[in-house]
């Protein structure tokens, strides 16, 4: 029996070893669940070495580009002095310094503009394997990072987190084979899950032959997987043909367009509306607004009516108010059958001179009364 | 035997020793290997095709000529591989335990020193290493995942050529027991 052990010990071992691993992903499979121990350990073994070299290598190359950047400002500087002066070369580093800053401005004006609430984290490195589509941030748990949050940038989305680490978390791109996300069309409202295909383009899928999607148009993400918030851009069509039995439409991931370096991880989300298309060669002409209304009918010598802000029966309303406190009328106290203020009278002129009680009547039976004199304007 | 037998194959005693490595060395350089698969192509995507790690399981199981050896080193590879994988652990482990196993055999029968003997066995478990890894990922986890024969082999010939030149390197920090 011994000899027979030793004679196959190598192979049983093979076995055992195999056997094991299998009972391991057999586990994680069944219970949908991760060995998180062992995880924990290998990323947090590694990545603070990925972390330490690219922090090596971001210095070195900062004080390389400023070594560079202070030897040809110090040519440059010469040059401008001879041709345009300080002033110009003063521009001219501010300039430069503008663009150098442009890449974290961009992001950070992105993060002040979107509602959703964010964080900024930096690329560290990429997940093994060769095929593999996975890259790790350098912000774990402790930032308020956790599985199944959105990674975007300002151009677009570029993944979602699989797994936080205490130092780390790892990213899950858009690129990827086992990634998927709800999109919508920008002009036809069209709906299709975005795959990746394990290269740079994606897969629009589950969008019919009769849906009309055309080259060039946007995608955006519609809010339906619960990952990313609707309203951020996905890519733009590249490519899009009947198939069988569904539409072939390949999209260019907008998110990963120029590089990965700095992204930001959505800690909470706010669905924004898909933007409306831009028409091209539809440039309208659109009038000035028109200037306030000023009451012109009142003529020159009327006093200006207090601008109202209402409608026409505000205004006359506040008319007849004006009108019956210069008569000293109050609305709704007079008996019916009482003599109503005089309409026709503008707001602060006086009202005619009434006929005094004394003076006689005229004769009932004589000529036509005589008429009012007219009013006079102070 | 012809002459070009009397190359390859292993004969003699002297050429079944065992090399030994510095203890450093053994854990140092599978780590940098994981390292620069993971670091490295962030700066140039087509280096994510280097299967580094693989290239050196083959040679320390090479080199070590033990079976049992080359299995626990490329299970140890394997392992952390799937560790900074976004797929289950063990699909890594258990492609590099056989390839481990298989070229610790391989290397007690062949002499592993000549350069053509180093390139085709790079190329060679270097398509088995992605087609045991394919089927694995459709049978043990269902994935639709596909192959793409011709980019594999050509892919499996660079790694090849990197071989070559890794183990050259790779033998200047051996001794010899």
């Amino acid at each position: 029996m011994d000899s027979l052990l030793n004679r196959y010990r190598n192979i049983t071992l093979l076995l055992l070893v195999i056997f094991a691993q299998l009972i391991l992903l057999a586990y994680q499979v069944k219970s949908n669940q991760d060995v998180r121990l062992i995880r924990v350990w290998a990323v947090t073994g590694v990545t603070p070495l990925a972390w330490l070299i690219e922090s090596l290598r971001s210095g070195a190359a900062r004080l390389l580009e400023d070594y560079v950047l202070l030897h040809d400002s110090v040519q440059e500087n010469r040059r401008l002095r001879a041709e345009l002066g300080r002033i110009k070369m003063e521009n001219q580093q501010l300039k430069s310094e503008l663009e150098t800053t442009d890449r974290v401005k961009a992001l950070s004006l992105f993060q002040a503009r979107t509602p959703s609430r964010t964080i900024a984290a930096r690329i560290i490195g990429t997940g093994t394997g060769a095929n593999s589509r996975v890259v790790f941030v350098d912000r774990g748990s402790p930032s308020g990072v956790i599985r199944g949050m959105a990674v975007v940038t300002p151009d677009g989305i570029v993944g979602k987190v699989i797994a936080a680490y205490p130092i780390t978390s790892q990213v899950l791109l858009v690129t990827d084979p086992t990634f998927a996300a709800g999109v919508i069309s920008q002009k036809h409202r069209v709906h299709g899950v975005l795959k990746g295909q394990g290269h740079s383009t994606c897969l629009v899928d589950y969008v019919q032959n009769e849906e009309p999607v055309d080259p060039g148009e946007w995608f955006y993400t519609s809010g339906d997987d619960g990952v990313f918030p609707k309203g951020l851009p996905a890519g733009t069509v590249t490519v899009s043909r009947p198939g069988n039995p569904l539409k072939q439409i390949y999209l260019l991931p907008a998110g990963l367009q120029r590089g990965l370096e700095e992204v930001l991880i959505i800690l909470e989300g706010v669905h924004q509306p898909i933007p409306e298309p831009q028409l091209a060669g539809s440039e309208v002409q659109l009038l000035p607004p028109p200037p306030t209304d000023q009451p012109q009918a009142a003529g020159a010598g009327a006093p200006a009516e207090p601008a109202s802000p209402g409608t026409e029966a505000d205004r006359l309303r506040e008319r007849y108010k004006q009108i019956g406190e210069a008569q000293n009328h109050k609305f709704g106290e007079g008996l019916p059958g009482s003599k109503p203020p005089d309409f026709n009278l503008t707001p602060g002129q006086p009202p005619a001179a009434q006929p005094p009680a004394s003076q006689p009547r005229p004769p009932a039976s004589g000529g036509p009364p005589k008429p009012a004199a007219p009013p006079t304007n102070p | 035997m012809t002459e070009w037998s009397d190359r390859v194959l292993l004969g003699s005693a002297r050429e079944t020793r065992v090399t030994r490595y510095r203890r450093w060395a053994l854990i140092v350089i599978p780590l940098a290997a994981i390292l620069f698969q993971v670091y490295v192509p962030l700066f140039f995507q087509f280096l994510s095709y280097l299967e580094l790690p693989l290239l050196v399981t083959v040679y320390f199981a090479l080199l070590r000529r033990s079976p049992v050896g080359g299995m626990l080193v490329g299970a140890a590879i394997g392992l952390v591989q799937d560790s900074l994988s976004h797929q289950p652990i063990g699909m890594f482990g258990i492609v590099k335990t056989l390839v481990g196993y298989f070229a610790a055999s391989i290397g007690m029968r062949f002499d592993v020193d000549h350069f053509v003997i180093r390139f085709l066995l790079g190329l060679f478990f270097f398509l088995f290493h992605q087609f045991l890894y394919w089927a694995l990922a459709r049978a043990l986890l269902g994935q639709q995942v596909g192959i793409d024969v011709r980019q594999t082999f050509f892919m499996g010939l660079l790694n090849a050529a990197v071989a070559v030149s890794l183990f050259h390197i790779l033998d200047k920090l051996k001794e010899r027991a």
